[in-house]
């Protein structure tokens, strides 16, 4: 397939012999899954990216107008892979603005821990993902020892390791109990040992910095141009965060640090994702000492939850409300509106876009993709370096390919 | 007893056979949430070298399995088929997860229900996404499937040659609807 | 004076009315004026950030009246404000000027909507498909195309063993 790149290069600048192309393509160990460039090099140096996307494209957002508000969040999970909990709490979060719920604080409790959790889990792969790709083999699988730490956790709550498809309209699938209140001591105990040996191996290792140090640099001006978020914007110096500037959920709550540094280097992006395990730890040792008792379900009265199992059979209230919310042609009626919401994903500002006609299905369910909008920073920021600093970037940026393409 | 040449080339079968199960270098052909799982197989809790696995080269050049990871989009399909066949004899591909087995959650527009529909497949994992252990178990099925029907030199391969997919599905839409959109989708994405 | 207020004095006609729902603050403008009501909105205004730019087709839309319509988050990361600027096109004419050269983000959102669409947008430099592949012809996000889509997705050819 002929692909044009579009604003071709100034000639008289480059000795036409010794361009050449390259491409980087779906398939390949470092592109962390289905992207592809199109990279013209000058010997090592790359010239041009051009990226080619789309090798994942699932049709996520077709998917969203057929399937009802609790349906869906099996789906959402499938977007962000490597912290689906988070992608749930976006929906969920979405979903209860434009319906006017307020969940109760236990419930808000729990969720803060689990996207926490999700968020430590991201964290981890992108770092050990970074460190793979430049040749750190042993933190890699330091990085996924220790997400398996938090997989048994997600088991113990939802059955699942990942893609736990958690959170309800109103509430959660079911509530937690004391084990998952020990494992979650257990796990604030010990992760920082893992942190603490990928800081060793990693943060002054002559390789690791020289590859990520001044690679990649991204200006807070820039960063505010493209539309970035979250750790990649922090890294440029943009003080954004928004658990912080539009706090959701619990995190009103609780005493944390917004990380940002000011460099936007490479080598940045990774620092701030270390500081913000370690503040997530933090939030996550805050929260289950003080995780409030009560429902976990907004009140059967409000008519949105789905009753547990005991109402369900037993009373004829839980009947009749599992009914008309599980039966296609009654469900939600939600206010015939658009709502926006977004919350603080670990890749960034995940949004979700919704357009509600009054029945149980989004007429319109947008998701609004972090990793799409760090991509296309690529090859801004990719212009002038060596082909192996391609990798670092990548890296650094943490794109998944199905938040790219959905 | 008389040495005929049938006995020496059982015998050999049953050494190939045994070297090439317990040495099977997969390729990972990670597309989606699978690729994690397919990772954390081969990360330190559920080792997936232990198995004969040593090594995940990502080049098919250099490879006997692959194992597609994820769901496979119709943008991938040639990208996909084009590595199939860059992979020398004898190689096995095995199908991981829900979406490369039959579409999973997908059944839109872009993903394609079922690899096998393209690509023939020896062994599919069920999942969304499969455990690492049922992926252990899915590698050691076919490790069982060489041990049983391997030969020497390939013969069970060249009698695969009918389609063995998916009959077409009943949900597919009538003649007058479908749309073969113009333009080559063959060389869409460097098939040749 | 509240933002919207600034906006009605500038611009007056162009900007048809405006709503508030939940915490989202929208204001409804003509397709002629999006483009500098815009400009306004991140020169003099402060919103210097644009979070999501995003089209709806509203075909099948209660009480709908235009066919598309296309909406475009901003935030004003000083202060923390978000506003929602939503502008609604109809056949024949579904182009837009493009915001590519006031954010530069916009230059792969753009390309989003047009492949999911067929919304143009004038003055992006680069405007082809992005999620589909470019041999495909219709917009999936539209209402008319069913979800299990015309067949595009089965037509490869078939490897059976034998082959390879």
């Amino acid at each position: 397939m002929p692909l044009e790149l579009v604003d071709r290069v100034d000639e008289d600048q480059l000795d036409q012999e010794y361009n050449w192309t390259l491409n980087f393509g779906p398939q390949h160990p470092a592109t962390h899954t289905t992207l592809r460039l199109i990279l013209t090099l000058n010997g090592e140096t790359v010239l041009k990216a051009v990226p080619d996307i789309g090798y994942l494209h699932s049709g996520f957002e077709k998917l969203g107008e057929d399937l009802d508000y609790n349906q869906y969040v099996t789906i959402v999970d499938r977007m962000n892979y490597i912290s689906p909990f988070h992608n749930e709490v976006a929906w969920h979060h979405t979903v209860e603005k434009l319906m006017g719920l307020e969940l109760t604080p236990r419930c808000k409790y729990i969720r803060t821990i689990l996207a926490e959790l999700a968020r430590i889990n991201d964290h981890l792969l992108c770092v050990g993902a970074v460190a793979l790709d430049l040749g750190a083999f042993t933190s890699f699988l330091y990085a996924f020892n220790q997400r398996e730490a938090v997989y048994d956790i997600f088991e113990t709550v939802s059955g699942q390791r990942f893609h736990p498809s958690f959170t309800r309209v109103g509430g959660l699938m079911n509530d937690v109990d004391d084990v998952f209140v020990q494992k979650v001591r257990n796990f604030v105990k010990q992760a920082p040992k893992a942190i603490n040996d990928l800081t060793r191996l990693l943060n002054r290792n002559r390789i690791f910095v020289d590859r990520t140090k001044d690679i990649g640099v991204l200006t807070k001006e820039e960063a505010i141009n493209r539309s970035c978020s979250g750790p990649v914007a922090r890294a440029s110096g943009v003080t954004r965060d928004l658990r912080k500037d539009e706090p959701y959920l619990a995190y009103r709550d609780f005493d944390f640090k917004m990380v940002c540094a000011k460099e936007g280097d490479c080598y940045a992006r990774y620092l701030v994702r270390m500081e913000e395990m370690r503040e997530s730890l933090n939030i996550i040792a805050q929260a289950i000492e003080n995780l409030p008792s009560g429902p976990v379900n907004v009140d059967l009265n409000g008519k949105v939850t789905i009753p547990d199992k005991s109402a369900t059979y037993r009373s004829i209230e839980g009947l009749i409300q599992h009914f008309e919310l599980i039966m296609t042609n009654r469900q939600w009626k939600p206010p015939i509106n658009e709502c926006y919401g977004a919350v603080e994903s670990p890749n960034g500002e995940l949004g979700f876009y919704i357009v509600s006609d009054g029945t149980g299905r989004a007429y319109r369910a947008r998701c609004r993709p972090p990793s799409f909008i760090h991509f296309s920073l690529f090859p801004h920021l990719i212009e002038g370096h060596q082909i192996s600093d391609v990798v670092a970037v990548l890296g650094s940026l943490n794109i998944i390919a199905a938040e790219l393409d959905r | 007893m008389a040495m005929t040449a049938d006995f020496f080339i059982s015998k050999l079968d049953y050494v190939a056979n045994f070297i090439r199960a317990n040495s099977l270098w997969p390729m990972p052909f990670a597309t989606a949430c699978c690729g994690i799982e397919l990772m954390a197989t081969a990360s330190s809790r559920y080792d997936l070298a232990r198995f004969g696995s040593e090594v995940m080269r990502f080049s098919p050049r250099q490879c006997d399995l692959m194992i597609v990871a994820g769901r496979v989009v119709m943008k991938m399909v040639p990208v996909m088929q084009r590595i199939w066949l860059q992979m020398p004899e004898p190689k096995w591909c095995i199908s991981m997860g829900a979406c490369a087995s039959s579409g999973g959650v997908f059944d839109t527009y872009a993903v394609v229900q079922g690899i096998d529909r393209f690509i023939p497949v020896d062994v599919y994992v069920p999942g969304c996404p499969p455990r690492p252990e049922q992926l252990i178990a899915a590698i050691l099925d076919l490790q069982d499937k060489i041990r049983k029907t391997g030969t020497l030199f390939g013969k069970e391969f060249k009698e695969r040659t009918t389609f063995d997919g998916p009959a077409p599905l009943h949900l597919e839409l009538n003649e007058a609807e479908i749309v073969t959109a113009p333009g080559n989708y063959e060389s869409a994405t460097r098939l040749h | 004076m509240s933002t919207v207020d600034q906006l009605q004095q500038q611009f007056g006609p162009a900007i048809l009315r405006t709503e508030s729902f939940r915490d989202n603050v929208r204001v409804i403008v003509t397709q002629e004026a999006v483009h500098e009501v815009l400009k306004h909105l991140k020169e003099s205004l402060g919103f210097n950030m644009l979070a999501e730019l995003t089209a709806v087709d509203y075909l099948n839309y209660p009480d709908a009246v235009d066919r598309f319509g296309v909406i475009y988050g901003l935030t004003n990361l000083d202060s923390g404000e978000r506003i929602f600027v939503k502008t609604y096109l109809n056949e024949p004419d579904l182009t837009l000027p493009s915001v590519c050269d006031l954010w530069q983000g916009a230059n792969w959102l753009e390309r989003e909507v047009y492949d999911m669409f067929g919304i143009t947008f004038a003055g992006h430099p680069d405007l082809r498909r992005i999620l589909m592949p470019e041999e495909f012809v219709s917009f999936p996000l539209r209402k008319d195309y069913p979800l299990r889509g015309k067949h595009e997705r089965h037509n490869f050819p078939v490897i059976t063993r034998a082959e390879s």
